[in-house]
């Protein structure tokens, strides 16, 4: 009857006492550690421009993982963010730049051809019944020479767009409360991260997101349109990939086609670091932020600390080791 | 220790007229935290006795098996194997002590072949024990097959054998490892009546090998079969040993649950006279054979057969989940072209799979998520957010009027028993509104008395107007629940029999009537 007991004590409503929202805790844990670790070691880790500095650097990878989530708790797996966000990016640039439409058909460009390359991998492989990681591996290759085909190879830049600086890197709350230079970037990637958050808690889509990775023979029996959920899912992905790639396109100043290749192994990185099951059917968004922190951390801590670089990468793997394992302690005692 | 000299050994005390027990436990005890999950328990094995052990679940079978096989240590008590005390640190002591079991769900490497499974971890080797010995291996595989008189072809790959072959590939396994004591559990529950009795002479033979079987099962007939003592535990305690030829069911039974069962009763109530649900013609390849039948309000009809006789295939056909060749489908008297499970439940229809586990729940969600699951879309508030409050207070509803023993809704539903999983799955129905339900091996892994409730559920939902098929390969199970019985055999429907008048030799009759089939 202990079971009973412990289980109740940690019911699970995809809430706070869930294991997911233990590893979360775990996470962030070892997030504030790592701040009060570089904050003590370093002399200008702490500043208010550093800190700013890392959140305009977690911006990017925090939308892509908030991607990815969805994905990865629905049982799938996504390899073509980051290439996707490039294409998405090449969009933007085709649309505003080359067209000459206002900004307004430059973000909706962006986030329906992510929408729309997401939506193709959701078919592919709702339909056609192929393997996630080899329909989005193949997405991958497809968005990767789509962003170097329409861009002629080159970057294409957004002079002529002056106010798209304004989706990333400018600072509009500076204009309101003067000295908090916190870019518009970080507060796209909140919204965005608190918006996905609401969806996949409180909206049917969430639920079935849920479903579909916990059991998806149950959900279809259930009468659940597994393929349909399984579409818009990829879709919703890859239009967060849309939002992700005017980000990056906008601190820039460019859609850069070469960009975007290594980008969906960071974003899975803070998606599993963050406490989401890779088996599917258990995560949060809370986490994969918090992962997405974690590195952003790291790099920026490890550098001034005049670590080389490619350090970070090292220690990055070994957080990824550590906390899957550590989830896995957790879940064992639970 | 040589296990060969071992079972000279016993064979020989055999002959001098003193039987030592092969394996003896008494008075064994273990707790877990909060719970005491055995006491006092005792347990003897001859060699060349088929013993059986029942009790319903969470009677401590399980525990006790896993003391004798190492998984457990005891906390007191002691065990003798050959009259020499013995501990069991560990699975692999057991092994070393010829003791071997062979799970329910069945542990094998469905890509490697039989030879590659019966060895795995130990096999031959050659060539400085760089490679593997192949030959050796595949030979001695045939060794232990012929052993057990089976013709199973060592190269084959395991995945493409019938479950029924696979077990045998098991029991192979554990006689590699010259057990003497094999421990079976629920060993034909995933077996037709043909491949019961090829196991049970599998067993007969292994009884004059002198090898001693632990045989655990929820089957009375079975124990009957093949026992010669069954022992019976109740709540983590030792309740009884008796001989098997000799004592009667319902004995056991009332040893089992503590009380008396009247189990013999039939269907009550009468059917409605509206058709809720007509077939007519349904045909999927060689599988369904022009299957017609009609499902009235208020009745339960129960579908009877031998595993493979095609009873889930008309189902998961009627549900949409396999496609059809051919054939009509009326609802409420309007044709219907169900190809999806969507449809048939926008139709009022639910499929209760014998596969709970994969089919009928997510388990990792909670109870309230599992009851609500087919419901969501009803439970939205401004067209798009989860509506908690009324979902909470619908699962609350249904948790009570089933009577699912749960500590909450909140509750993981891989941590409930069987027969409740099986409530929150006709929970999950009822609150969609399905009023033809269609139960596919309602009661099976839930224990007795918990299934005399699933029984009493059904008959209320008939009562109620509810339309329900129940398929079942338990004859006293189809016999006990249903107004009216249908027997398929290959495909097809052999015929169609009386609740109140069927008998178990009628059903098995039409069973087993096959019929030649002139163009193949």
């Amino acid at each position: 009857m202990t079971d009973a007991a412990l289980s109740q004590a940690g019911a699970k409503r995809n809430g706070i006492f869930s294991t997911a929202a233990l590893q979360k805790g775990v996470a962030f844990v070892v997030l504030v550690a790592l701040l009060a670790f570089f904050s003590v070691f370093t002399e200008n880790f702490a500043a208010w421009n550093n800190m700013v500095n890392i959140m305009q650097a977690t911006a990017v990878n925090g939308v892509l993982g908030v991607a990815v989530t969805f994905v990865i708790i629905s049982g799938g797996i996504d390899l073509a963010v980051g290439t996707m966000m490039t294409m998405t990016a090449v969009t933007a640039g085709l649309v505003l730049t080359n067209a000459g439409l206002p900004l307004p058909f430059g973000i909706l460009g962006a986030v329906a051809s992510g929408a729309m390359m997401g939506g193709a991998s959701g078919s592919i492989i709702a339909k056609l019944k192929i393997p996630p990681f080899i329909a989005t591996l193949g997405m991958m290759q497809i968005s990767r020479g789509l962003a170097l085909v329409f861009s002629g190879a080159k970057p294409i830049y957004f002079n002529s767009t002056p106010s798209y600086k304004y989706l990333s890197p400018e600072s509009s709350i500076s204009l309101l409360v003067p000295g908090l230079e916190i870019p518009n970037g970080v507060f796209i990637m909140f919204g965005i991260a608190i918006l996905a958050s609401i969806l996949l808690n409180r909206s049917l889509f969430g639920r079935y997101v849920f479903a579909l990775g916990s059991n998806e023979e149950a959900a279809r029996l259930s009468g659940v349109n597994v393929d349909f959920w399984k579409i818009v899912t990829y879709a919703l992905s890859g239009a967060i990939c849309g939002i992700a790639g005017l980000l990056i396109s906008s601190r820039l100043n460019s859609a850069q086609p070469a960009l975007g290749l290594g980008y969906e192994l960071d974003a899975i990185a803070a998606v599993v670091i963050g406490g989401t099951s890779l088996s599917g059917g258990r995560g949060t968004i809370l986490g994969t932020i918090i992962g997405a922190f974690i590195m952003s951390v790291l790099t920026n801590g490890l550098r001034i600390m005049g670590v080389q670089e490619e350090w970070k990468i090292v220690v990055t793997g070994v957080i990824i080791i550590v906390a899957v394992f550590v989830d896995i302690m957790l879940r064992r005692r639970a | 220790m040589g296990e060969t000299d071992a079972i000279h050994a016993s064979a020989a005390a055999a002959a001098a007229g003193k039987v030592r027990p092969l394996l003896a436990l008494s008075g064994i005890e273990k707790s877990f935290p909060g719970v005491k999950a055995l006491r006092g328990v005792e347990f003897t094995l001859h060699p060349g006795e088929v013993h059986a052990l029942m009790g319903e679940n969470g009677a401590g079978k399980s525990t006790l098996m896993k003391i004798i096989t190492g998984v457990y240590q005891p906390d007191a008590g002691e065990m003798k194997v050959d009259g020499q005390s013995v501990s069991v640190p560990d699975p692999r002591a057991a092994q070393a002590l010829g003791i071997s079991i062979i799970h329910q769900e069945l542990f094998l490497m469905n890509h490697l072949t039989a030879a590659q499974n019966i060895f795995i971890g130990r096999e031959p080797r050659r060539g400085f024990g760089f490679f593997v010995d192949e030959g050796k291996m595949r030979a001695d595989a045939a060794a232990l097959f012929a052993r057990m008189k089976v013709d199973i072809d060592p190269d084959v790959e395991v995945g493409t054998l019938t479950v029924a072959r696979q077990q045998l590939v098991e029991i192979a396994k554990a006689l590699s490892f010259n057990s003497r004591v094999l421990i079976m559990d629920e060993p034909t529950s995933a077996l037709n009546e043909t491949e019961v009795e090829h196991l049970f002479a599998i067993i007969e033979d292994l009884k004059r090998q002198g090898v001693g079987i632990v045989y655990i099962t929820h089957k009375m007939d079975e124990v009957k079969r093949i026992a010669d003592r069954v022992t019976i535990m109740r709540d983590g305690q030792y309740i009884d040993t008796l001989p098997a030829a000799t004592t009667d069911m319902a004995t056991i039974i009332s040893l089992m649950v503590g009380r008396e069962l009247a189990d013999s009763t039939r269907a009550e109530g009468r059917a409605g006279e509206d058709v809720v649900l007509s077939v007519k013609g349904l045909n999927r390849g060689k599988v369904i054979r022009n299957v017609s039948f009609a499902l009235k309000r208020g009745e339960i009809l129960g579908f009877a057969g031998l595993m493979g006789a095609g009873r889930t295939e008309v189902a998961r056909a009627i549900f949409g989940a396999d496609p059809i060749d051919g054939g009509e489908i009326e609802i409420h008297g309007r044709r219907e072209v169900i190809a999806s499970p969507r449809e048939a439940v926008r139709l009022g229809l639910a499929y209760l799979s014998e596969d709970r586990k994969h089919f009928g729940l997510v388990t990792g969600m909670s109870v309230g998520d599992n009851i609500t699951m087919a419901s969501w879309p009803r439970f939205l508030k401004g067209g798009f957010f989860m509506d908690d409050g009324r979902m909470r207070a619908a699962s609350r509803d249904y948790v009570e009027r089933l009577r699912v023993k749960t500590p909450s809704i909140f509750q993981e539903t891989k941590l409930l028993s069987g027969g409740n999983q099986q409530k929150v799955v006709i929970a999950k129905w009822l609150l969609r509104d399905c009023d033809i339900l269609i139960f596919d091996e309602p009661t099976r892994g839930i224990d007795i008395g918990a299934k005399a409730e699933i029984y009493r559920l059904l008959q209320g939902l008939a009562d109620q107007g509810k339309a329900i098929i129940v398929i079942s390969s338990e004859l006293p199970e189809v016999l006990r629940l249903s107004h009216r019985i249908l027997v398929m055999c290959e495909g097809r429907i052999t015929g169609e029999l009386d609740g109140r008048t069927a008998t178990q030799e009628s059903i098995m009759h039409l069973a087993t009537l096959r019929q030649p089939i002139a163009a193949e």
